[in-house]
C-alpha cells in the first residue's frame, strides 16, 4: 500500500500555473497548465497576490501554502514571479526554475522589466512555452529556448 | 502588422488599459475594445485576426471572458503562415480547455500539423497537444506522437516526449505503446530529451506496472550512469548553475530512481552508491545545490531500507534545519515530517530546534514547524510540549492563535495522560484563545468536567479567577458560567479542596456578579446570554438569600431583544416566582453527560439530528441555553430512538435521576412518545414533580397519540399535571417553539433509521426551493433529494429550468423536473441524486442556477447551497 502511495504522487501535475504580477498586484502574465474558470481564477489570483504581497520582510521564505498549492514566489525588482506547484513538488527546484526564467527573459529582453512582459505578452508566453509543457519542465538551456523565438524573429 | 485597419493596435490598447486609473475604467476600455474585435470578427477580414486574438489573450488574462474569439484561434490555425499558426496554437492553449467541444474541430489541424514538413510547425502542434488535449484527441493522434518521439530533431523528441506524458495520463491503456520509444529516450546526450524522456517513463512507472518492472530491470543501471556521468561531469556553461550541472536534470533523475527502488530491494541496492555520492559530495552553499540534496534526501528515504544512507540523510536535514536561509528550513521541516516514518527517535532529537521554528515571525515556517510538532507528540512528551505551546500561545500573533489552539487542543485531547491535566491546559487555552476555538473543543471540556465529579470543585474554582481576568474570551464565558450554574454552592464553600489549591473565598454575590456580566456584556452572543440565564435559574435555587437580586437581573432579560431571551426570561421568572416549591428539583444539577456518546457523535458517525433541527428561518437552533446541552446529550441520535422502550426508560431515568421505569411501564408507554418527553425534560432541564405525577403525564402523551403531528397539544398535556399555574401561555409557546423543530425528528427516525430535517435551498422573492432528503438503504454515499420549487410571485413561471453544479467529490444525477411550468403560488418537483465519495468526511454543497420566463422576460437567478445538514 505504501508503494501505491509513493506512485500516486507521480500522478500530480508539478507546476500548475505561472503568474507574473506587479507590486499594485496586477496580473501581467497568468498560464495555467489546469483549467479553472474565469471567475476561480480571478479569485485565486486575488487571494494569491494578497497573502505573498503582504509578505514583504525579506527574511520570510519564498513559500506560501494557499489551499492545495504550494506557492513559490520570487521578487525582481517591481515584479513577483509566482508559481503554484503541488505539495510534494521540490520547492527549491522551483526556485532555481523562476531564476532560469527571469534569466532567459532577460536574455532576450536584456534586463527585462513589466512593460517588456506587458507589450511582448506573446513573445513572454512562446518562450514559457518553450521551457515548460504541461507542467513540466522541457528544456533548462537559455540558447535552447531561445533559438527558435529568434529564428522567428528574423523571419519575421 | 500595420495600424492602417480599423481598430487600435495593441499596443494602443495596452496602453489605455494601463492608464485606466481605476477598475471601472478599466472596464469600459475593456468593453469597448471586446466590441471592436466582434465587430471585426464579423467583418472576417484575415489581417485583423493575428491582432485581435493578441487583444484577447491580454484581456483574458486580465480577466475578462474571451469565448467569443474561440474559433478565431481555430481559423488561424488553420491559415498557412506560420506567425498566423503561432498564435492560433497559443490563443487555443490560453483560452479553450479540453472540456470545450469547440476543441474537437482542432483535432485534424493538429493531425496536419503534426505531419507537416516544417518542424516548428510540428513542435507548435506538439506542444498545444501536450498542454490541453483530451482523451479522445490522445486516441487519435497517440500514433503520430509515438512516431515523433523517433523525430531527427532533438527539439520536436523532447516535445513529444512530453505529449506523451499527458497521452498516457488521459488515456492508460496506451502506456504499453511508449515503452520501448521512452526506454530509449534515457540513453540521449541531449538534455532536453534526456530530461523529459525521464518525466516520460516516470509517468508510465506510476500508471502501468509492466512499465515499472521494465524499467526497474532494464534501465536502471543506465540511470544511475547518466546521474554519475552529470554529477562528475566537467564545466557546462549553458547547463551549469552555481556549480552544479543541470541541477533540474539531476532532481528529474533522483525522482526516477526513487519510484524504481521503491519497493525493491535489489534496485535499491544499486543505486546506494551514487545516492552517497550526491549526497555527500553535492555542494551545500546555493540555492541549486540544497534542491538536489533536498531530492537526494527524499529518494534515500523512500527507498528500500539502507540505513547507512538513511544516517546520512537524516544529518543532511540536520544540517537544513539550522540553516539560516528560511528556505531551507522551511524544506527541512518539510522532509522532517516523511522522516518521522521511519525514524522517530532522530527527529525527536531535533525536537529543541522545531519548537523554535513554531515561534518563528514566517508564518509559512510557523505552520510547517507546527504540524511536525504535532507529529513528535506522545505519553512522554505531551507535557512538556505543551507546556511550551501554551507558554508560546500567550505571545504569539493573533492570526497565529487559532491554528496554534487548535493543535494544542487536539493533542491535550489525545494523549492527556490525567483529567486534572486535561482541564488545566484547556483552561490555559481558553484563557488565551477563548475566541477562537471550535464549538466541539468546550463542549468537549464540559463532558469531561461533567465526569470528573471530584474535580467539580477545583474546576469550579480555577474557572471562576480565570473568568475574571479573561471576561472577553468567550468560550471561557460559557465554560465558567455552565459550571459557576451547575457548581456554584462548591464555589462559594469551597468544596472538594485539593492540596494543590489555595483557599478563596467568593460570596455567592461574587458568583453571580460573573454570570451577570456576561448575560448583561454588550457583546456576548445569543449563546453565552441563553447560558447565562440558565445558570440563574440553577443559581435561584442554590443561592436563596440572593434569589431575590437573580430574579431582578433575570426579570431585566423580559426586555431584550432578542426573542428567545425575553421568552425564557418570562417562563424562568415565572419558576422562580410561583414554584418555589419544585424549583429546587427542576434545577437539580445535570446528570453527568455520556463521554463515549458524545465522542462518537463528535467524530461525525451519527448525524446530528437535534443539532439541525432548525430550519434557517426559526431562531431557536443552538441558541437556546440547553440546546447545546442537548446536542451534548446526543438525545437525538437514532440509537437512543430506535431503542426498545427500555432504553427510552433508562436514559430518562438517568437523565432525571429519579427511578421512573416502573412508572413508565405501568402506564405501558411505547417508545415514541417517551422519546418525545425525554427531549422535553432535557432542553428545559428540569426534572419532573413528582414519578406520580410523570405517570399521569406518560399516559396523558399516550393519549395524544399525535405527538408529532400535534406537538402543542401534547405540551398541553405534559403541562397540566404540574401545579395549575406553571402552564402560562408563555412558557406553553416556548415549549412550543422547541418541540416544533424537534418533533419531525423522532417520528422518521422511527421509521427509517437517520433522517435528516428538510430545508430551504433558497429563497428569493419570487420563489422558494426547499429540499427533503432520503437515503436508500445500504448506500450511505448516496443521497435522495427531493427539490420542491414555489412560486412565490402572482404570475405564471414558464421554460422554468434547474440547473446544479457540485465539486468534484460529489457526483449529482438530476431527473427531469415534474413540468416546466411554474402557476402562481403553485409547485414543481425534481428529483435530485448525490453521491459523495467524501461522505462522513466532507457535507455537501452545490451551486445552482435557476432560469425562466416571468412575463415574458428571462429571469436567471443563482445561488450557494450551503446549509445542507451534516453527514449526508
Amino acid at each position: 500500500k505504501i508503494e501505491r502511495s509513493e506512485r500516486e504522487r507521480g500522478r500530480k501535475m508539478g507546476i500548475r500555473f505561472i503568474l507574473m504580477v506587479n507590486k499594485q498586484g496586477q496580473t501581467r502574465l497568468a498560464q495555467y497548465y489546469e483549467w479553472l474558470t474565469l471567475e476561480e481564477r480571478r479569485a485565486l489570483e486575488g487571494e494569491i497576490v494578497r497573502k505573498c504581497l503582504a509578505r514583504n520582510d525579506q527574511q520570510q521564505c519564498s513559500f506560501v501554502e494557499h489551499r492545495n498549492y504550494k506557492i513559490v514566489y520570487r521578487r525582481y525588482a517591481s515584479l513577483f514571479f509566482m508559481v503554484g506547484v503541488d505539495d510534494d513538488e521540490n520547492e527549491l527546484a522551483i526556485l532555481e526554475f523562476i531564476h532560469l526564467l527571469v534569466e532567459t527573459m532577460d536574455k532576450h529582453f536584456g534586463n527585462v522589466c513589466e512593460l517588456d512582459i506587458m507589450f511582448h505578452l506573446e513573445k513572454a508566453h512562446f518562450m514559457l512555452e518553450e521551457m515548460v509543457m504541461n507542467g513540466c519542465i522541457v528544456e533548462t538551456s537559455k540558447a535552447n529556448i531561445l533559438s527558435p523565438i529568434q529564428l522567428m524573429d528574423k523571419a519575421h | 502588422m500595420n495600424s492602417i485597419f480599423s481598430g487600435t493596435r495593441l499596443r494602443d490598447m495596452i496602453r489605455s488599459i494601463r492608464a485606466c486609473k481605476t477598475a471601472a475604467e478599466e472596464r469600459g476600455v475593456v468593453r469597448k475594445e471586446c466590441a471592436d474585435i466582434r465587430a471585426s470578427i464579423n467583418e472576417n477580414d484575415p489581417h485583423d485576426r493575428h491582432r485581435n486574438l493578441a487583444k484577447l489573450m491580454f484581456i483574458h488574462m486580465l480577466g475578462y471572458p474571451t469565448h467569443f474569439g474561440q474559433m478565431e484561434c481555430l481559423k488561424l490555425i488553420a491559415s498557412p503562415g506560420f506567425p498566423e499558426k503561432r498564435i492560433g496554437y497559443l490563443g487555443l492553449m490560453l483560452l479553450l480547455d479540453e472540456r470545450q467541444e469547440v476543441l474537437m474541430l482542432v483535432t485534424n489541424s493538429l493531425k496536419q500539423d503534426l505531419n507537416h514538413t516544417n518542424q516548428y510547425v510540428v513542435g507548435l502542434a506538439l506542444c498545444a497537444l501536450g498542454n490541453i488535449c483530451s482523451a479522445e484527441m490522445a486516441r487519435d493522434l497517440a500514433p503520430e506522437v509515438e512516431r515523433l518521439i523517433q523525430f531527427r530533431d532533438p527539439n520536436i523528441r523532447k516535445k513529444a516526449a512530453l505529449c506523451s506524458t499527458r497521452i498516457v495520463r488521459k488515456v492508460p491503456d496506451l502506456a504499453e505503446n511508449f515503452i520501448n520509444a521512452a526506454s530509449s529516450l534515457l540513453k540521449e546526450k541531449h538534455h532536453g530529451v534526456l530530461i523529459t524522456g525521464v518525466q516520460l517513463c516516470y509517468e508510465l512507472c506510476t500508471i502501468n506496472d509492466e512499465a515499472l518492472e521494465y524499467f526497474r530491470k532494464k534501465c536502471t543501471e543506465g540511470l544511475i550512469k547518466t546521474l554519475r556521468d552529470i554529477t562528475n561531469s566537467a564545466y557546462q556553461p549553458e547547463y551549469d548553475v552555481a556549480g552544479i550541472t543541470d541541477p533540474f536534470l539531476h532532481i528529474r533523475l533522483l525522482k526516477l530512481l526513487r519510484v524504481l527502488g521503491h519497493g525493491d530491494a535489489d534496485a535499491s541496492d544499486l543505486m546506494t552508491d551514487i545516492l552517497a555520492q550526491v549526497a555527500t559530495k553535492t555542494e551545500s552553499n546555493k540555492n541549486a545545490g540544497n534542491a538536489v540534496l533536498y531530492e537526494c534526501v527524499e529518494t534515500i528515504m523512500a527507498i528500500e531500507d539502507t540505513s547507512s544512507l538513511r544516517v546520512l540523510a537524516i544529518n543532511i536535514l540536520g544540517r537544513f534545519l539550522s540553516n539560516r536561509d528560511n528556505n531551507i528550513r522551511y524544506v527541512a521541516l518539510n522532509m522532517l515530517m516523511k522522516a518521522i516514518a521511519f525514524d522517530d527517535q532522530a527527529v525527536q532529537r531535533h525536537r529543541v530546534t522545531i519548537l523554535e521554528c513554531v515561534k518563528d515571525p514566517d508564518a509559512s515556517i510557523r505552520k510547517r514547524a507546527l504540524e511536525l510538532v504535532s507529529l513528535l507528540v506522545n505519553e512522554n512528551n505531551v507535557k512538556q510540549l505543551t507546556k511550551e505551546l501554551i507558554d508560546y500561545l500567550e505571545i504569539s500573533d493573533e492570526d497565529f492563535k487559532e491554528d496554534l489552539s487548535a493543535k494544542i487542543c487536539s493533542i491535550v485531547e489525545k494523549f492527556s495522560p490525567e483529567k486534572i491535566w486535561y482541564i488545566d491546559q484547556m483552561l490555559k487555552v481558553l484563557s488565551e484563545a477563548g475566541k477562537l476555538v471550535k464549538d466541539d473543543v468546550w463542549h468537549a471540556l464540559i463532558v469531561v468536567i461533567s465526569n470528573a465529579s471530584e474535580l467539580h470543585g477545583y474546576t469550579v474554582r480555577a474557572l471562576y479567577k480565570a473568568v475574571l481576568t479573561y471576561s472577553e474570551q468567550e468560550t471561557l464565558v460559557r465554560v465558567a458560567i455552565w459550571c459557576i450554574g451547575e457548581y456554584g454552592d462548591l464555589l462559594v464553600n469551597n468544596v472538594g479542596m485539593l492540596g494543590i489549591e489555595d483557599p478563596i473565598t467568593v460570596t455567592e454575590s461574587d458568583a453571580v456578579d460573573v454570570v451577570e456580566d456576561a448575560i448583561t456584556r454588550h457583546n456576548s452572543d445569543m449563546t453565552t446570554k441563553a447560558m447565562a440565564l440558565v445558570a440563574l435559574l440553577k443559581l435561584s435555587s442554590r443561592f436563596p438569600s440572593i434569589s431575590e437580586r437573580i430574579k431582578d437581573i433575570i426579570v431585566k432579560q423580559k426586555g431584550s431583544l432578542l426573542l428567545e431571551m425575553q421568552q425564557r426570561a418570562i417562563e424562568f421568572n415565572s419558576i422562580v416566582d410561583r414554584h418555589k416549591n419544585i424549583r429546587s428539583s427542576l434545577v437539580e444539577r445535570m446528570p453527568v453527560l455520556d463521554e463515549a456518546t458524545f465522542n462518537v457523535r463528535r467524530a461525525g458517525s451519527l448525524p446530528a439530528s437535534v443539532s439541525t433541527m432548525a430550519k434557517p428561518s426559526v431562531s431557536i437552533p443552538n441558541g437556546v441555553a440547553a440546546a447545546p446541552l442537548v446536542d451534548l446529550l446526543d438525545l437525538g441520535s437514532d440509537d437512543i430512538m430506535a431503542a426498545p422502550s427500555s432504553s427510552g426508560a433508562d436514559f430518562l431515568q438517568d437523565l432525571l435521576g429519579v427511578d421512573l421505569g416502573s412508572s413508565s411501564a405501568q402506564s405501558g408507554a411505547s417508545p415514541g412518545p417517551k422519546a418525545g418527553a425525554d427531549l422535553l425534560m432535557d432542553i428545559l432541564s428540569i426534572g419532573t414533580p413528582s414519578p406520580a405525577q410523570n405517570n399521569t403525564s406518560s399516559v396523558d402523551l399516550l393519549s395524544t397519540a399525535g405527538i408529532n403531528n400535534n406537538p402543542s397539544n401534547a405540551l398541553d398535556t405534559l403541562s397540566s399535571p404540574a401545579p395549575p399555574h406553571i402552564a402560562t401561555s408563555a412558557s406553553a409557546g416556548g415549549m412550543f417553539d422547541l418541540l416544533d423543530g424537534l418533533s419531525p425528528s423522532p417520528s422518521k427516525e422511527a421509521t427509517n433509521g437517520p433522517a435528516y430535517p428538510p430545508i430551504v435551498a433558497y429563497e428569493s422573492s419570487t420563489l422558494k426551493i426547499e429540499f427533503t432528503f432520503s437515503k436508500p438503504s445500504g448506500n450511505p454515499q448516496e443521497t435522495n433529494v427531493q427539490a420542491t420549487f414555489i412560486n412565490l410571485s402572482p404570475d405564471t413561471f414558464t421554460d422554468f429550468i434547474f440547473q446544479a453544479a457540485v465539486p468534484k467529490f460529489l457526483q449529482l444525477h438530476l431527473d427531469p423536473a415534474s413540468s416546466n411550468t411554474l402557476p402562481a403560488s403553485g409547485n414543481i418537483t425534481q428529483n435530485l441524486r448525490v453521491t459523495n465519495s467524501q461522505h462522513g468526511k466532507k457535507s455537501l454543497v452545490m451551486r445552482m442556477r435557476i432560469g425562466y420566463k416571468l412575463n415574458g422576460k428571462d429571469v436567471l437567478e443563482e445561488g450557494q447551497i450551503n446549509n445542507f445538514p451534516r453527514g449526508l
